[in-house]
């Protein structure tokens, strides 16, 4: 009875602790996986040009400059500064975004013609950012830990990783797979499903270049497979330790936007 | 008037893509065409609302750390046929927006000197500590709604800090709302008992001397964590003409002082909004049935995403008059008495569609206390990046003739418009 049971409780210890091991492990890929994609640098300037293409291939472009700046080491705050260009009748505006890992992100969005600074809610964050596939939420990424993640998989090229919310009411997908590369750590692709489980929005990486050292993201799109239509960005002119002051980041900066910045 | 159109004319030749692309100068903007007609009753309004074509041109220029902003709207509208331009009304053929130059003299300061949009607080469309110029005509006649703030002739001066940030603006000549005057939204007056359109509209005297007749508007502003957090302060005059000098037989613009302060941030996955203001009216208002009193005005709001592409904005504003004793004594008998509270609510729905391309908005604005309101309608859709359409309307009801919103009931008015971007 005594040897049933230690051997009953050393197995459960044992795959107990195996299942913690596992789940360090995912933690860390995904904490890279944000950190390669989101973090590489102390700040970063690109400009991003955006086709977004409706579902009978109607396409419309927007052209801005992002600005991002880290706050610290590694996956933690940031700030985010996006400076509309093209087209012109949102030329000038901005959409601020202080990125905040325990607690939601603030945001705002600066209209010139009225010179009116607009708060933008929490509740926005799976909504298309700009008319486009992308959410607002893409533009500074999804904070790790509003998903239970899983390793499913590891290819030779690959890690499978399956995450689902932890407040399924939030948001409009049921889990999403993404496919981890596993030497830069960027995620090539992520599948999102729909409440029915079939996949609704499909993320391609399309382009990696090495850019001061850092596999940066240049080509990308994101595909509504449900519905139709597509959005792509092409990042150009990357540039990291730009050397971006914390304080452009501020009203004063939507208002009067860092000119010598965003060229 | 001539002169007018043929300089239009010519702006209006010289634009095209071509043309921009060849220019020295980065220029963009729009050209914009809107017609709208009035419907229902008639008091000899004209039943064209808006009839115009406006090229809006913009560029900037920065050198180091100075920049140049400009900013000019062409105009042609036969429905005011007025081609001299007035820099304070925004009448006539041309209506510079901005032009003005903008630097930081010292790394903690910004100036920003000439004609320049102005906006603070927290409100949407309700304007507690806002006390820079709007142009109501442009919003009930059914311009884009960057039109209801007028342009300032100001000094803009900021100063920044890690404990508050401070901006003061300055006005040497006070710039008014563009206010209804008649001329082409008519207005119930009390004094006559009779509603007043373009056969005989408001005569009035505008405070009009440099730096005697001037404003100061100062907010100080700060973050709590999350918290947006702003004081204000303002020193000049009512905006629309709220008085009336007998003497003359001319509406006035009363002196005004206002003290006020704001709230903004995330509440229940939304947006959340207080503000209050403190209206101090000219000396002796109190007594005195030809000037406003003084006010206590509060904005409550809260904005969120209610479904996907809809947001909602519910706002609760209220305007308590103070010394309201004082008020009912002053009254000469037999005429129209305010409430001590005016309640106004207001609801705004925006619907995006079709890829965000698609835009249906309302508004309305309910006092439960005048029983009047105003609602504003507007769907536009973006064939192209550049090209713009729209349609929508404008209308006022209420019980009675006098109340704020019920008065422009003969102004109610549908339009459409189209904008073309470059």
């Amino acid at each position: 009875m005594k040897k049933w049971f230690f051997a009953a409780l050393s197995s459960l210890i044992f795959a107990a602790s195996a299942a913690q091991a596992q789940e360090t492990d995912v933690m860390e890929i995904v904490t890279k996986a944000i950190e390669a994609m989101y973090y590489q640098g102390g700040d970063q300037k690109a400009r991003v040009e955006m086709s977004i293409l409706d579902k009978s291939g109607r396409e419309r472009n927007r052209q801005l400059i992002l600005l991002r700046r880290n706050d610290g080491e590694g996956y933690g705050d940031q700030k985010y500064y996006v400076f509309f260009e093209r087209p012109s009748d949102v030329k000038e505006m901005v959409f601020m975004a202080l990125k905040n890992i325990d607690h939601a992100d603030d945001r705002w969005l600066y209209l010139p013609a009225l010179d009116l600074v607009k708060r933008i809610a929490a509740s926005d964050e799976r909504t298309s950012f700009v008319g486009s596939h992308f959410f607002y939420e893409d533009v500074s990424g999804r904070n790790i830990d509003e998903d239970k993640h899983e390793l499913i998989d590891t290819t030779d090229e690959y890690y499978i990783i399956r995450s689902l919310p932890k407040n399924p009411e939030d948001v409009e997908f049921s889990s999403y797979m993404s496919r981890v590369d596993r030497t830069t750590f960027l995620p090539m692709k992520m599948e999102y499903k729909d409440k029915r489980d079939v996949v609704y929005r499909v993320y391609t990486v399309l382009t990696v270049e090495e850019i001061e050292g850092h596999p940066t993201i240049t080509d990308v799109e994101v595909e509504d497979t449900a519905m139709g239509g597509k959005t792509v960005l092409h990042y150009s002119a990357v540039q990291y330790d730009v050397g971006l002051p914390e304080n452009i980041f501020s009203e004063r900066f939507l208002r009067r936007p860092p000119r010598q910045f965003l060229k | 008037m001539r002169h007018w159109v043929r300089i239009l004319a010519f702006f209006l030749c010289a634009w095209g893509s071509a043309a921009v692309k060849a220019a020295p100068l980065a220029l963009y903007g729009f050209i914009d065409a809107r017609a709208g007609v009035r419907v229902g009753d008639d008091v000899g309004d004209k039943d064209t609302s808006l009839g115009e074509v406006r090229l809006q041109l913009e560029t900037e220029q920065y050198f180091d750390q100075v920049t140049f902003n400009a900013v000019v709207d062409f105009v042609l509208d036969p429905v005011a046929d007025e081609y001299r331009p007035d820099l304070a009304s925004g009448e006539g053929a041309i209506d510079p927006r901005q032009l003005n130059v903008e630097f930081s003299p010292l790394d903690f300061a910004d100036l920003k000197l000439g004609r320049q949009v102005v906006t603070w607080g927290t409100g949407d469309l309700v304007f507690i500590n806002d006390l820079f110029a709007k142009d109501w005509n442009s919003f009930f006649l059914g311009r884009d709604v960057e039109y209801l703030k007028a342009p300032v002739d100001a000094l803009k001066a900021s100063v920044f800090s890690s404990a508050a940030n401070l901006d003061v603006v300055y006005t040497p000549k006070f710039g008014a709302d563009r206010f209804v005057d008649g001329r082409r939204i008519s207005f119930f007056d009390p004094q006559t008992g009779d509603f007043r359109g373009r056969d005989d509209p408001l005569s009035f005297d505008r405070p009009n001397d440099w730096f005697k007749d001037d404003e100061v508007a100062m907010r100080a502003y700060r973050s709590f964590g999350a918290i947006e957090a702003a004081l204000y302060a303002y020193h000049g005059f009512w905006k629309s003409p709220a008085g009336f000098d007998a003497g003359a037989a001319r509406a006035i613009f009363p002196k005004l002082n206002v003290y006020g302060a704001s709230l903004r941030g995330p509440v229940m996955g939304g947006v959340g909004w207080l503000e209050g203001g403190y209206y101090d009216s000219a000396r002796g208002a109190a007594g005195d049935p030809l000037l406003p009193n003084s006010e206590f005005r509060l904005l409550a709001g809260f904005e969120k995403e209610i479904a996907t592409e809809l947001t909602a904005t519910i706002q609760y504003n209220l305007e308590r008059k103070l010394d309201y004793d004082a008020y009912l004594q002053s009254l000469p008998p037999n005429i129209i008495r305010d409430n001590r509270d005016r309640h106004i609510t207001t609801l705004r729905l925006t619907k995006l569609m079709l890829r965000q391309n698609l835009e249906l908005s309302l508004f309305n604005y309910y006092s439960p206390s005048d029983k009047d309101g105003y609602v504003r309608f507007n769907a536009s859709y973006k064939f192209t990046d550049n090209l713009k359409v729209e349609g929508g309307g404008n209308f006022f009801y209420g019980e009675d003739d006098h109340t704020f919103f019920a008065q422009f009931r003969n102004n109610n008015n549908l339009y459409v418009g189209v904008r073309r971007s470059f």
